[in-house]
């Protein structure tokens, strides 16, 4: 049998609540598909599945709330037969003490909703930031209710099914289970952030970096291309972190009971700062693999979708390091806090224009502060200033950030 | 693709609206710097501006983004971009 459980969903998330499944018993799933939507404080997450077979039973209902952990449907291996009934009873017992209280009166009514069309893809809702969650939009077709004419009360103006079923009645929904919401990703970033400074002893460091040569290479890069293939400051310095950390690898990794784990692939967090407050930093993955042109549209995609509160648990799981720019509003410099259990944090300001010498001359640059907030367990400031300056230097050679790019340019130049 | 849509304020706004859902079109101020007043980043900036390709046709080079200040500006711009097609 395997176990299907809720996956963990980074440091500040333990909870959630199941909104819907998208699979149904029977059904053969394969690796990375989105079998169900879980609430939390900060978004509706689709939870990936990482392992082949078909499905028995869904153990935990829609509206249950749910811990990290907590068993959510059992599966067989495609080529056994399914499991006896009595043994998935069992399973639904133990995952029933796991799973805290169900959500009052909300229970029956996702029961009744059959995950019929669980191939509608869940991007289809990321244009706007107010997010409606399938579930509700499916009760709301149900009902003949504009979804687009609600106000909604859940996390970041989300519409919920609550909303949904007060306007098919007439009402209004009176609790504010968006302020809870607030109240909710507040305690759980508060207890992240405690324990980090707490448990990590960081050290941090901060180096200027001259972006003339690498905003001059953008700008020729952009000038002919259309709006949707031009890269942005941002993929490129995302880009240069994952290089840059190829010869510093105890900056990129977990840090878990057992000790630091390194990690091979440069799985970046990219801090969002969500519409009306708070935060959340998903992963693109591979980072140092990715051309730069991929990296920006992943990014495009990665922003309108958590700000639109939808992401993938695969996001929220594993980042390796973690990546903050603030230089859209203004500052110049951002120390952060490392998210445990990773064990650094890499932080961009504004690029400025500042007078700068080049050898005997005085002259105008673009400069950025790159700085670096590390894990003293793990690493020390040499380290980390090594990573700084590989940082510096692969920045001031842009063109071979994008390597793909440069290929293209020669074939070009050779026909 | 289908025909370019005519520029106007609203249409504008619509778009906007489209990237920041709780810009109110009344509380907007034409003069005044507009990734200001609604709080748009970089990434926000760039989905606006691919949004208005798609409604309107009009491709806005890199090079022209410092002259795009407030709505007015955004306007004036496209209405005269628009118009040579």
């Amino acid at each position: 049998m395997i176990r299907f459980e809720l996956p963990a969903l980074g440091a500040d998330m333990d909870s959630g609540t199941l909104l819907e499944w998208r699979i149904k018993p029977g059904e053969r799933v394969h690796r990375g598909q989105v079998v169900a939507v879980v609430d939390t404080s900060k978004a509706a997450v689709d939870v990936e599945i990482w392992s082949e077979g078909v499905v028995d039973e869904l153990v935990v209902q829609p509206g249950q709330k749910i811990l990290v952990g907590t068993l959510l449907a059992t599966l067989h291996p495609p080529e056994e037969a399914a499991v006896l009934p009595s043994t998935a009873t069992a399973a639904r017992s133990a995952a029933g003490a796991a799973a805290l209280a169900a959500a009052p009166a909300r229970a029956p009514e996702h029961t009744l909703q059959a995950p019929t069309d669980a191939a509608q893809p869940t991007t289809a809702t990321a244009s706007r930031r107010r997010w409606v969650s399938p579930a509700a939009r499916r009760r709301a077709q149900a009902l003949d209710i504009d979804v687009e004419v609600l106000t909604g009360s859940g996390a970041q103006g989300s519409i919920t099914i609550a909303d949904v079923e007060a306007a098919a009645s007439g009402r209004t929904v009176t609790a504010t289970p968006g302020t809870d919401r607030m109240r909710d990703m507040r305690q759980a970033m508060a207890a992240a952030m405690s324990r980090s400074k707490r448990e990590i002893p960081h050290y941090y460091l901060h180096e200027t970096v001259a972006m003339g040569t690498a905003l001059d290479w953008l700008a020729r890069r952009n000038a002919d291309l259309p709006l949707t293939a031009r890269i942005l400051p941002a993929a490129l310095l995302l880009k240069a972190v994952a290089l840059a950390l190829r010869r510093s690898p105890a900056l990129n990794g977990l840090y878990t009971q057992s000790g630091f784990e390194p990690s091979g692939a440069v799985h970046a967090g990219v801090a969002i700062a969500l519409r009306g407050g708070g935060l959340v930093a998903p992963a693109i993955h591979h980072v140092a693999d990715k051309p730069l042109e991929q990296l920006m549209r992943e990014l495009l995609d990665l922003v309108k979708r958590a700000r639109a509160g939808s992401l993938r648990s695969s996001e929220m799981s594993d980042p390796t390091i973690t990546v903050t720019n603030l230089g859209d509003q203004g500052v110049e410099s951002v120390f952060g806090v490392i998210y445990p259990p990773q064990v650094a944090l890499v932080g961009f300001g504004r690029i400025t224009a500042r007078p700068w010498l080049a050898g005997p001359t005085l002259q105008s640059m673009p400069l950025l502060c790159a700085t670096l907030a590390a894990d003293h367990r793990v690493s020390d400031g040499h380290q980390g200033a090594r990573f700084l300056a590989e940082l510096r230097e692969l920045l001031q050679r842009p063109q071979a950030l994008d390597p793909a790019a440069g290929a293209a340019m020669t074939s070009r130049a050779v026909a | 693709m289908s025909a370019p849509g005519l520029v106007s304020r609203d249409a504008v706004v619509e778009v906007l609206r489209t990237i920041a859902p709780e810009v109110e079109a009344a509380a907007l101020d034409n003069l005044l710097a507009l990734r200001h007043q609604v709080d748009l980043d970089s990434m926000d900036w760039l989905n606006f501006l691919i949004g208005l390709q798609q409604r309107f046709g009009v491709e806005v080079p890199e090079s022209d983004y410092a002259r795009l200040v407030s709505l007015d500006d955004l306007l004036n711009y496209l209405h005269d971009r628009a118009s040579q097609h």
